[in-house]
This record gives structure tokens, sequence and C-alpha cells, in this order.
């Protein structure tokens, strides 16, 4: 059983990993595969590094309590904790008043269209490496560049002083246009799996059931496999 | 030996019902083992794979009512694949060979089919009642069988379920003999309605105590309803957005007058403010009120109307009513037992003055001396206000709060919400259900695991630091059964530290924390007896199959276990893989 004492010690490790990166020195800790002692496995439980989403409670310990960009209730995958059913009668509201504001005429069996989607427009992004899955609302786009840009704030930016959810400040990534480490691909009606862009936005946005942010060296078997005879851009 | 003769025992037992009482009763002997056994008409059970119909069957022959729960509750948010499982047709078709006399059948977040209801409405001739929650998978013409076939068919409930509505005729399929109905609930159903046979049904259903249309049924034809069913004590209505002219406004009145029996009303997915007002003259006599479909009242009509319904019990809600409104059910509601607050708008970002804080917490408990169960959904929280509704309803016997948005500390003092739960625990010495939220460290649990003796259900979401948490929680409840953890840093030392504790429980589940492959098969090969399922996204299945295989340090992404007596099931699809 662990006592007391080994737990404290985990704990002021991990006070230590706050500021300082022990990142490598912890999976030097590990020292045999498969959690040799208890210590490795916890030592490595326990680096802030491990825990993607833990960043913004690291954040909110120490002096800055604004919560490291803290996923908004509407983004995160089954939050808030709401039956389907009441989702979909919240979609069909917010739905029904954005057509009224079009001035659109409400169609009778619109609220049937949201049965099995979670919320109109939002669809599932999950990125490599991440634990959270996400949510992004593609009625709120215009065109890839604005999904991009979302979806780059959403994983990497960072509000001054906070830690994104992949723990890392970084310089804008570009998912599109194929130069950064990560590509942005999508699952489609059919099942396959796509790199996007390559489609009208509008059809895209049919066909789009849902996203991942994929390592580029992942994603080269993807673009080998749909490439075709004639060179394809990528905006 | 026993005093008396067998069917003196049976016919004691027959005066307990409960299934807690009945179970244990069981265990006092082997005589009273098999008398119970034999005599017991009513089976519960929590997980449908923890058994197998036949076991069940073989044990309880005179079986006539059987609940059934099948998927894990974080299936409501989506969370679970729909292909998981938690197919009833297996017990429909077992049932059915082995002639079971079945009366009442009770399912949760199950598969069911049109050929599962059609066997059913086949197999059991005195089959009586059926109630489907958070189901799917079912058809109209499923319903349509069993209306045709269950001559004497008493209770239809549908609640929330999935149905693919095929705009049929099935209400139809009611024989014109077929008049022994006490309770229709269709409202989940997103189709038109046949309403001249949903008239020509409740006209020829006496008995009729609860009637719940579906959106499609208008006005004017509630208003006929109501006044062929005046006896009615549960309604349900339909969606009326358009204001009524007068001349149906006072009839609705007047069929609504007639119904002095009426103590529960609900549906309402959308309804013009004066369509409301029509209900006013039975408000004094409602014990259970929903307006939580309600998305368009604004909260002053809200508030109006509840400020007639002195004697409510049950009051489920949107938070459009605001403190301010709840302030006025604190003062009006003096008999309310049961408060649920839902979110009426999930996109709003910023600070929505109309939305509920701690301040109408804080006055339903001062208010209301007889409330045991609350489901909050508001945008922040404090401690001190947690302290204080602990001091104001020790008797909380169901606490489920969710701040919307993840990690929220306490927003006067931004430190996190250990102390305000802490509270909760320590006061409510009855607590059995208990939902965390907002920024918690480790400490929360060390004060769950020391004070929540009665605790059987535990939902935790983006909480705890380290496992010291969950462990906190696993040694210190000693009456816990179903644990659900997403999103928190708890890893395979808590995991394993009491592999026995699982035999005490129903089910663990835990999503996107730091369990790994290798310490979730470690746990299966130490208990044959749990069944340990990971699920995956179905996403490049094979790729993450190999690399699974290769690294047991892989994270987990979905792990659910529990108890079973049947060993793993045949029926997983391959999205789950069973340890």
């Amino acid at each position: 059983m662990i006592t007391e004492l080994e737990m404290g010690k985990a704990e002021s490790e991990l006070e230590l990993g706050l500021g300082l990166s022990l990142g490598g020195g912890t999976a030097a800790k590990i020292s045999k595969p498969g959690g040799g002692g208890a210590w490795g496995e916890r030592g490595r439980l326990l680096t802030a590094k491990d825990f993607p989403s833990v960043g913004s409670k690291r954040a909110a310990d120490s002096a800055s309590h604004a919560g490291a960009s803290p996923p908004r209730s509407s983004q995160v995958v089954g939050w808030p904790p709401i039956g389907s059913h009441r989702m979909n009668s919240l979609a069909a509201k917010s739905a029904r008043e954005e057509e009224e504001a079009g001035k659109k005429k409400v169609k009778d069996d619109e609220p049937k269209d949201v049965t099995k989607k979670v919320q109109v427009g939002f669809i599932k992004v999950n990125m490599d490496g991440v634990a959270i899955g996400r949510k992004v609302d593609l009625n709120a786009h215009s065109s890839y560049e604005n999904l991009a840009q979302t979806l780059e704030d959403m994983f990497f930016r960072s509000k001054p002083g906070t830690i994104g959810l992949t723990g890392q400040f970084t310089k804008p990534l570009r998912i599109l246009d194929g130069s950064s480490e990560f590509v942005l691909t999508y699952e489609d009606k059919e099942g396959d799996w796509m790199l996007v862009g390559d489609v009208p936005w509008r059809m895209f946005t049919t066909s789009v059931k849902r996203l991942r942010v994929m390592k580029t060296s992942e994603a080269n078997g993807l673009a080998a496999r749909h490439q075709e005879p004639n060179e394809r851009q990528r905006k | 030996m026993n005093y008396f003769p067998d069917e003196v025992i049976e016919h004691i037992f027959d005066f307990i019902s409960s299934h807690k009482d009945r179970n244990s009763i069981s265990l006092v002997s082997k005589s009273w083992h098999k008398i119970e056994r034999c005599s017991r008409k009513s089976v519960f059970i929590g997980n449908c794979y923890a058994i197998n119909p036949e076991r069940l069957i073989q044990r309880f022959p005179s079986l006539r009512s059987l609940t059934l729960k099948g998927k894990p509750h974080f299936a409501d948010f989506n969370l679970v694949p729909h292909e998981w499982g938690g197919f009833v047709h297996p017990w429909i078709v077992a049932l059915a060979k082995a002639r079971v006399e079945l009366e009442e059948l009770r399912l949760k977040r199950m598969v069911v089919s049109d050929e599962s209801l059609e066997l059913l409405s086949r197999s059991f001739a005195s089959f009586k009642s059926l109630v489907l929650v958070s189901c799917e998978g079912f058809t109209t013409d499923g319903l349509a069988s069993v209306a045709a076939n269950c001559r004497h068919l008493r209770e239809l409930d549908l609640q929330e379920n999935e149905i693919d509505d095929h705009r049929g005729q099935w209400l139809n399929c009611f024989p014109e003999s077929s008049t022994a109905l006490t309770s229709l609930n269709f409202s989940c159903l997103k189709g038109e309605t046949n309403l001249a046979a949903l008239e020509r049904l409740v006209a020829r259903s006496p008995n009729l105590e609860s009637l719940k249309v579906n959106r499609a049924v208008p006005l004017d034809a509630l208003t006929r309803l109501m006044s062929c069913a005046p006896q009615l004590v549960d309604l349900g209505v339909g969606s009326y957005e358009n204001e009524p002219d007068q001349e149906s406004f006072m009839k609705l009145m007047a069929a609504i007058k007639k119904c002095t029996e009426l103590r529960s009303l609900s549906g309402f997915s959308e309804v013009a403010p004066l369509c409301l007002t029509a209900f006013y003259p039975i408000c004094q006599n409602l014990t259970s009120l929903n307006l939580s479909y309600a998305a368009e009242i604004q909260g002053n009509h809200l508030i109006r109307f509840i400020q007639f319904c002195k004697r409510l019990q049950r009051l489920w809600i949107l938070d459009s009513i605001g403190d301010k409104g709840l302030e006025v059910v604190a003062s009006t509601c003096k008999e309310l037992q049961e408060l649920r607050v839902f979110p009426s708008d999930l996109h709003d970002e910023e600070d929505n003055d109309t939305a509920v804080t701690e301040i109408g917490l804080v006055a339903i408990s001062a208010g209301c001396p007889k409330l045991h169960s609350i489901l909050y959904f508001c945008k922040q929280m404090t401690n001190a206000a947690l302290i204080t509704v602990a001091k104001n309803c020790p008797n909380f016997i169901r606490f489920r709060l969710c701040i919307l948005e993840p990690n929220k500390p306490d927003h006067t003092t931004s430190q996190s919400l250990d102390e305000g739960f802490g509270a909760i625990v320590q006061a409510c010495k009855g607590l059995r259900r208990l939902s965390l939220s907002g920024l918690l460290t480790d400490k929360v649990f060390l004060y769950i695991g020391m004070y929540a003796e009665q605790l059987e259900m535990l939902s935790i979401a983006f909480a705890g630091d380290t496992d010291k948490g969950m462990l906190y929680v696993l040694n210190g409840c000693k009456k816990m059964r179903k644990l659900e953890i997403r999103d928190s840093p708890f890893g395979n030392t808590a995991l394993l530290a009491d592999v026995d504790k699982y035999r005490t429980m129903r089910s663990l589940w835990m999503s996107s924390c730091e369990v790994t492959l290798g310490g979730c098969k470690r746990l299966a090969r130490n208990a044959p007896w749990l069944n340990v399922e990971i699920i995956n996204e179905n996403e490049n299945n094979d790729l993450m199959m190999e690399r699974n295989e290769e690294d047991e340090r892989e994270k987990v992404d979905r792990l659910y276990l529990y108890r079973t007596v049947v060993g793993a099931r045949k029926d997983a699809p391959p999205c789950v893989t069973i340890l």
C-alpha cells in the first residue's frame, strides 16, 4: 500500500515540476518498462507534462487565476452533462432563433434533423496526443481559413501567461498549407479520412462528420491514398 | 429448520417488496433462499451484463416483472459508442422460451429492436407494462406490435428514447377492445400523431391516469383529450408556440378546470405565455411540474405560474427563471423535495444576468426544508454558498452540482471548491448520490472518503490532482456502487490498489484519465470476475490495436469495468476490447 510519506514526496516532486521542466528527468525515472517500482510509475504519473488537460489546474494554483484557456463548456465532448434529448431541444431552439433572425421560414421537421447530433453544426475535433476532444461549430465559420484559425486558437494558441491545451507556446501553425508538424483531416459521411481543403467549403460542411488534427508524419499515407492524377492544390 | 411451514414464510415475504430487503432475506439460510427465489416476482438488474437471462430464469422461475439497465450512465452524454451493446433481444428470447409469465418490462439505456418488441408482444399473454427510458433501435412499427398484440396492456411509457417515427398508424393498432390503459407516454416521438385514433383511445380508457403526448398534438386536440379524460392525474402536453384565439383559450381553460385530479404537468416544448395561463386553475393542486423544455418562456412568466403552485414537491425548470425566480420558489413551494435547474442557453459566453448563481441555490436551501434532491446547472459557485446550503439542508440524498465551465474556482476567492463540497458531505449524512464540478483538488476526495458513508454513486469530472484522490474514495466510501470519472488525473496506482473493492461495486467508468493499457491488463488478470472493457474511438482501429499491443504505457481512452458472474460478453463491437 502506498504510504503517506511516499505520497508526500511525490507531491513535492509535482511542485518542483511547475517551475522547472522535469519532463526529461522523469522519463528517465522509469527504470523498468511496465511500471517497475511503484516509484517510477507515480513519478511518471505526476509530472505536469503528462497532463495536457491539467495545464489549466496548474495555472490556477499559481498566481494567475485566469485558468489557462479553459475549454468552454460547449466545446468539450460530452460536456456539460446534459442528455442528448435535452441537447437536441436546446440546439433546435437556437437554430430556430437563428432562422428567425435571418427571416427564413422555420421548417416543421427541423428538430428531427438534430436527432443523432449533439448540437447543430458542432462536430468533434481530436488532436493526436491531446486527451480532451473538443467541438467546433461549423456554422460559425465561413471558410477553411476561419476554421483553421479557430482550431489553432483552440489547441495551440495561448493567452499571455497561460498554457495552451498542449502545453506549448507557439507561433501560428498553418495547419492547412502542409508546412507545419500537423495536418487537418476529416472523416466524411462514408467513413473515409480525407485531407481538409480539397473540396469547396459548402460541400465540406455537408459531408464532414468529424475532424482530426493529425501528425504530418502519419498523414502521409492519407495523401498518397487520395492522390489524384492531376496535382491537387492545397490552400 | 423453520418454525413455520413454507407457505407461511412465503406469505410473510410477500409483504417485503424492496429489492435490497429481498436480497438480504435470501442470504439468511438455504431454506429461506429457496422460498424467496421461488416466490420472487420482481427482479432488478442494474447491469444487464452482470448475469445472463438463463441463470436469471433458473433462479427466479416465478418472475413477473423485470428491470434491466444497459449502457453506462455516461452514454447519455455521447461518451459511449452507439454500437457498444445492451441488447434486450436475447433476454426476451430466453424469457419467451422458458414461458415466463412476464407482465412488466422496464428498460433503461438498452438497444431495443422492432423484432424484440414484436416477440415480446406475442410471447407474454399477461403482459401489462412496458417502460422504456433512454433506449434506441426501434421504430413506431415495434410500438404497433405492442399496441396490437398486448391485450392486457396497461402501461406504455416511453421516456426520452430515440425512436424512428414512421408516422404510421401505431395508435390505430390498439384494438377497440383495449380499454385497460392507465398510462400512455409517447412524448419523445417526433412525428405526426393520428389525433382521431388518440382521441378514440383516450375516450375508451376510463382508467387512464397518465397521458403524455408529443409535440405534434395541437391545442384543440389537447382540449378535447382533457375533456374526455378529466380523471387524469399526470399530463404531458405538446408544443404550442402560437397564442391561441379567445375561443380556443376559453375552451382549453374550461377543460383544464374539470381536471381536478391533475397533480403533475410536463411537456411544453414550446409554449406561448398565454397558453401557460390557461393552467392557472389547477396550479394549486400540482405536486410535480416540468417546464424544463420550455426554452422560450421568459423568467417572469415562469415566476407568475409558480406563485400559484404552493404544493409543489417536484420542480424541473430552466435557469431562465433566474435567482429572483428561485427566491420566489423558495418562498412559495414549502413542500419542495426535488429541484432540477437546467441550462437554457449553452452558447452564451458573456455573463448572463438572468441565469442562476449560488444565490438562487442558497435561497432554495433556506426556504425549502423538505428538499432532498437537487440537480443544479450554473455558471458560478462559492464555498460560502455551499457551506450555507449544507447547514440549511442536511437531508440531501442526491446532490448534483454542475458548474458549466470545467475547473472553475470559487469566483469570489479564486480557491478550489473543496471546502464547499466538503461541507455538503459532512452535513448530509444520508447522501447517496453526488456529482462534483468546478475546481477541485485531492482534498475534496479526502472529505468524501471521510464523511460520505452512505454514498452509492459519485460522478467526477475535471477534478483531483493525484491518485490519492481516487484512493480516498475507494478506501472510504464503503457503500460505493457506481463510480464514474472523466478527465481526471487518476491512474494505475489508484485503479489497482484494492482490486477486491470492485466486488462490492456495480461498475467503474474512467475516461480520459491516466490509466494505461498495462494497468488495465494487470487488473483483468487479478480479477477474473470482472469484465474490464477498453473502448476506443473507431478510427484507425487496426493501427491502434497494433500500437496498443506494443506499448502497455498507452493511455486508455475509456475504461468500463463491472463485476459479472457470466464472464466476457460475446456481443461486444470492434471498438470494445474485453481484457
